[in-house]
């Protein structure tokens, strides 16, 4: 890390020459490069999340059938004999599901992606504070990819202790028959928390130290905003799953004793640290999509984002309170009850910014001029569903109600309403809003209203009947209720929501197809499609290397839609207050005093 | 456009926090490593409350001696280090070269006790392992009964253990720093390769005076 | 065809695949439950049901009011050619109206929450009268030990029941979890209990069933391949069955 600070004198300004294949594509520097690069790393992998859960939800649909056709050749006999999955290999799916969906999907689509895209853009830097550490923070993601996936193939397959990975039970392949998976499931995150630090190391710098003139803290877009507080986030809690991680793995190696029993060690301490980092870890993968939200609210519904202050001390008390609620999750794992009131009361405080975020969003709609397309759809479907994910979030923070709805599929729906409804469909609203500048076409509007119609249709079909399977009782991770005779008759149930998400699966080919055809085929966006008030709408499409001609100044903040004044609806940050003026007023430089907050 | 340009050239971006990048960047990496080394230090805390059979008088099986004469080599290094970067403030080729060096070798010196310090330690059976662990405690070879208990071991090795790694890795990044020190890199006015990793020395520096605090002394 | 005319046809046809999907697997939406199901059979069931229905109801209107105003909203600022959006940037009074009223519910729920939580699990309050059992979790198997005869722990009449626990009626039994391998999680729906058993702690759970009968024993923590397996039953005998029942396996475990 230290080599390349010390190595890092090229900071990146136009570069006019040209530049080599694998330089521009493969070991690019250049920011808006890297985030096209998580993009497609981010979009393969969720793909690779969304076949697992196929394959879940096909042994909870359809408990006891073999696999369809193509899928029933693919598998060996030690994962599903005859295309019958057996119960270890159920383990590791659930386990490499969330692993994959939560470290190598939504973290770098986030992230990732939108980090490096919008960060630059939107505050008017050239590129990165450090361009090269940011090469190595993409490049570290498909090693560690690598590792994980490669632990699919080795002796007792993948790791299937569950994502959280409880000790004593990821500590032994004693207990569930996993050896060398377990070892290359930690090893493969402790590379990834590299990456993720490194990348929010950039961030931060960024955000801090290479604002446009006149960019203050508070002209900042809420998009910058939201990512750079869940850099913070990232750069504090990585850490310390990082060192748990190590520890964990001292334990399966080597044979240390900290979270293993017969050593006298703590069980419950790797919970403790692993939910420290686990809850900020939620936040970063909400936080930006609330960032994305907004932005594509306000400029859809030609609105400035009602509360823009309230909305970035939500964002930061979020940040803050999401340190102190991690007991929540461990209600009923023999921490000592006392405590368990303390955490009910920080759990539930969290709604407070949440729900101000919420009314913000519909304030913004309110008496706006809503524009329905893709990625304004999106991003309200992004609040209806968090509306839904956040409630169901006020059952399981009430301890008591947890007793029986703890490690059921309550907690299954709530978390794919946040993580699916909610940072998935966010991570929609922004590519599509942001895929112009990305890529300089538009994507096709009829596909992706069509898209977004059948996403949301069958997402709800598929998650919300969970809530009522949770109420019955039903525990996640089971490979075969029917094992249990109260679970018996939610059989139709399971198989409905198996169904949904096939369906869900599927319309996904939509998006690929959009996707990729538009590349080519779409609509030549120009620079300012969306007519959005943003520096990085003032760049062409896509932005050459370098971003800005010359650097830009801000004159007001993000979301001046609208104004009574102007004739257009948008009032772009950098253009000077004198267009509308007599013309001859000078332009008064911003005073580098208006620096509020810190 | 074209009249704005003429006065954008020379503006310049929102102060930010008055510091360069790469410093900031290194102020923001820190912070991260303070959280990396409080998960080792909170396991630490936690297991030793639970099991405070598990440890034993400090110096019973640690070389205290050893290691005081350690962390004020470590601490010395700091001060080179400080020299070092005091020298090239003056624009003083020679003096950064050889503060350099100095603070190269104290580092060194620091991770070759570490190690002698480990080889004797194991040798008493004082090990991380839960099965191999028989800590019989100093001047006592392979004699008498079994002191604290394998959770002692387990977090001694691996709090000194990562310090440990992040001095080495620390002594590899100076000795960078110090060839390209031989090559003239840095001037009066280009300095911030030497500031930047002497803000990690002297961090790993203040995470040493800390774990040899509670691990050695309390 | 005007807006309302599409959005109404969307809809009719959302309708249709969620019905058409019901009928495929043979689910009926009238069956789902919302509310706790009705079987609970310990005394402080109830109470963590009604708790169920208050969150239920706040959450509820919540719900239907903030997802009615975003579907009316959506609705009524649709984009028209000739209008324009209002240059607002927001209002104090409401950010403090919706904060406050948020923060008053949160808490409240939380205290009321605090009573509840403390009656069933303040280790303070677990009834002294009650009958010990100690439950030993194993991959993947539940093993509960009855005292016997002398009411003593660890002595030569102490017997075993293997997944099955056997409880009297209107008397309330703790149950001191222990694991011997992994964490598994004792989780009895019926009762509302659940609470993980951790190799290395005792945990004490208590409960008081309300009638007899059989129940189930789940485990509700991923602890191994045959996790899924790892269910038991939980007889509720009257307090004279149950002691038939002790007496009898009191007698079996002497005549080993």
């Amino acid at each position: 890390m230290s080599t390349t600070t010390a190595m890092e004198t090229h900071t990146g300004t136009a570069e006019h020459h040209e530049l080599s294949f694998i330089r521009k594509y493969i070991f690019s520097t250049d920011h808006k490069m890297i985030a096209k690069q998580f993009l497609f790393g981010g979009l393969m992998f969720l793909a690779l999340g969304g076949a697992l859960a196929v394959m879940i939800r096909w042994q909870l649909g359809f408990p006891g059938r073999p696999l369809p056709m193509p899928l029933r050749i693919l598998f060996p006999d030690t994962m599903a004999p005859g295309g019958i999955i057996l119960p270890e290999f159920y383990n590791s799916l659930v386990t490499m599901h969330a692993t994959f969906m939560v470290f190598f999907a939504l973290m770098p689509l986030m992230a990732g992606v939108f980090g490096n895209l919008l960060i630059p853009l939107q505050i008017g830097a050239e590129d990165m504070a450090f361009p090269r550490i940011n090469m190595a923070s993409f490049w570290i993601m498909p090693v560690a990819g690598f590792i994980m996936l490669a632990s699919f193939f080795v002796e007792g397959g993948a790791a299937g202790a569950g994502w959280t990975s409880y000790a004593p039970l990821s500590t032994s392949g004693e207990w569930t028959g996993v050896y060398m998976g377990q070892i290359l499931w930690l090893v493969s995150l402790i590379v990834l928390g590299f990456s993720s630090i490194l990348g929010a190391l950039n961030y931060v710098t960024t955000v801090i130290n290479m604002r446009a003139p006149g960019m203050t803290w508070f002209r900042i877009p809420l998009a910058t905003w939201s990512i750079f507080i869940t850099a913070w986030l990232l750069l504090l809690a990585i850490p310390i799953l990082t060192g748990g991680l190590l520890l964990l793995l001292f334990d399966q190696t080597i044979g240390t004793a900290f979270f293993r029993p017969e050593g006298s060690g703590e069980p419950l301490l790797w919970q403790h640290i692993f939910w420290f980092f686990g809850h900020p870890e939620v936040y970063i993968l909400i936080l930006p999509a609330m960032g994305f939200v907004s932005e594509v609210i306000a400029c859809r519904s030609r609105k400035p984002i009602f509360g823009y202050h309230s909305m970035v001390v939500a964002m930061v008390s979020i940040g803050f309170l999401g340190w102190v609620v991690w007991g929540h999750h461990m209600f009923q794992s023999g921490m000592n009850p006392l405590l368990g009131m303390t955490f009910v009361v920080t759990t539930v405080v969290i709604a407070v910014p949440s729900a101000i975020k919420t009314f913000n969003w519909m304030g913004t709609l309110w008496r706006g001029n809503i524009h329905f397309d893709t990625p304004l759809l999106h991003a309200v479907a992004f609040v209806a569903l968090f509306i839904i994910g956040g409630l169901s979030g006020i059952f399981m923070a009430s301890a008591p109600v947890d007793i029986y709805i703890h490690d059921t599929y309550f907690i299954v729906a709530h978390l794919h309403y946040v993580l699916v409804g909610g940072s998935l469909f966010g991570i929609f609203a922004g590519i599509t809003f942001w895929y112009p500048k990305m890529f300089g076409r538009m994507m096709n509007e009829g596909l992706g209203k069509v898209h977004f119609a059948l996403s949301f249709l069958f997402y709800n079909m598929a998650f919300f009947p969970m809530h009522n399977l949770g109420v019955q009782g039903m525990m996640r991770r089971i490979y075969d209720p029917n094992q249990y005779e109260f679970l018996q008759g939610l059989q139709p149930l399971n198989t409905f929501i198996s169904i949904s998400i096939f369906l869900f699966v599927s319309t996904q080919m939509i998006f690929a197809f959009n996707f990729l055809w538009s590349l080519r085929e779409g609509k030549v966006a120009g620079n300012n499609p969306w007519k959005s008030n943003t520096l990085l709408w003032t760049t062409p499409s896509p932005p050459p290397h370098g971003n800005f001609p010359e650097m830009p100044t801000v004159y007001r903040g993000p979301y001046e839609y609208s104004h009574p004044d102007r004739e257009e609806d948008y009032w772009p940050q950098d253009e000077p207050p004198a267009t509308t003026g007599s013309g001859g007023e000078t332009v008064t430089t911003p005073t580098p005093e208006l620096v509020p907050g810190g | 456009m074209s009249d704005a340009a003429v006065t954008t050239m020379d503006r310049k971006p929102m102060p930010g926090m008055m510091v360069y990048n790469k410093k900031l960047g290194m102020w923001v990496f820190l912070l991260s490593e303070v959280m990396f080394f409080t998960s080792l230090i909170g396991t630490y805390v936690i297991l030793r409350f639970a099991h405070p059979d598990h440890w034993t008088d400090p110096g019973v099986v640690l070389n205290v001696p050893l290691t005081a004469v350690n962390t004020f080599l470590l601490i010395c290094s700091s001060v080179t280090m400080v020299k070092a970067f005091a020298s090239i403030q003056q624009g003083n080729q020679k003096g950064l070269q050889m503060w350099l060096l100095a603070t190269i070798l104290i580092g060194a010196t620091f991770v070759g006790v570490q190690a002698i310090e480990y080889n004797a330690l194991l040798g008493e059976g004082f090990g991380p392992v839960l099965d191999l662990y028989h800590a019989v405690g100093r001047g006592n070879p392979h004699e008498g009964p079994s002191l604290g208990g394998p959770l002692y071991g387990a977090t001694f090795y691996a709090m000194t253990g990562f310090h440990g790694a992040h001095v080495t890795i620390g002594v590899f990044c100076l000795i960078f720093v110090y060839i390209r020190s031989l090559q003239g890199a840095y001037t009066q006015d280009s300095l911030e390769g030497v500031e930047v990793i002497g803000l990690y020395w002297h961090f790993v520096d203040l995470v040493w005076i800390l774990l040899f605090t509670i691990v050695y002394l309390i | 065809m005007n807006f309302f005319w599409r959005m109404g046809l969307l809809l009719a046809g959302m309708l249709a695949v969620v019905i058409g999907l019901s009928v495929i697997t043979g689910i009926s939406w009238l069956d789902l439950s919302w509310v706790m199901p009705d079987n609970v059979v310990s005394t402080f069931g109830p109470t963590l049901d009604n708790l169920w229905l208050v969150i239920l109801w706040i959450t509820g209107i919540i719900f239907v009011v903030t997802e009615i105003t975003l579907l009316v909203f959506m609705v009524k600022y649709r984009h028209k050619e000739d209008r324009k959006a209002d240059y607002i940037h927001g209002s104090n009074k409401a950010e403090v109206v919706w904060t406050s009223i948020t923060f008053v519910i949160v808490m409240a729920l939380a205290f009321y929450t605090k009573g509840i939580w403390d009656e069933i699990r303040d280790p303070n309050l677990i009834p002294a009268d009650a009958y010990p059992i100690h439950m030993m979790a194993k991959q993947f198997e539940w093993n509960a030990t009855y005292a016997g005869a002398d009411g003593q722990f660890g002595t030569a009449d102490d017997f075993l029941s293997l997944n099955v626990l056997h409880i009297p009626v209107d008397r309330p039994v703790v149950v001191q979890l222990e694991a011997e391998d992994v964490i598994h999680s004792f989780f009895l729906p019926e009762f509302r209990v659940k609470q993980d058993a951790v190799p290395g702690m005792s945990t004490l759970v208590w409960f008081e069933a309300t009638r007899t009968g059989e129940f189930t024993l789940a485990c509700a923590e991923l602890c191994g391949l045959g996790h899924y397996t790892m269910g038991g039953t939980v007889i509720v005998h009257s307090q004279a069955d149950f002691q038939d029942w002790l007496a009898q396996q009191q007698a079996a475990a002497e005549d080993d």
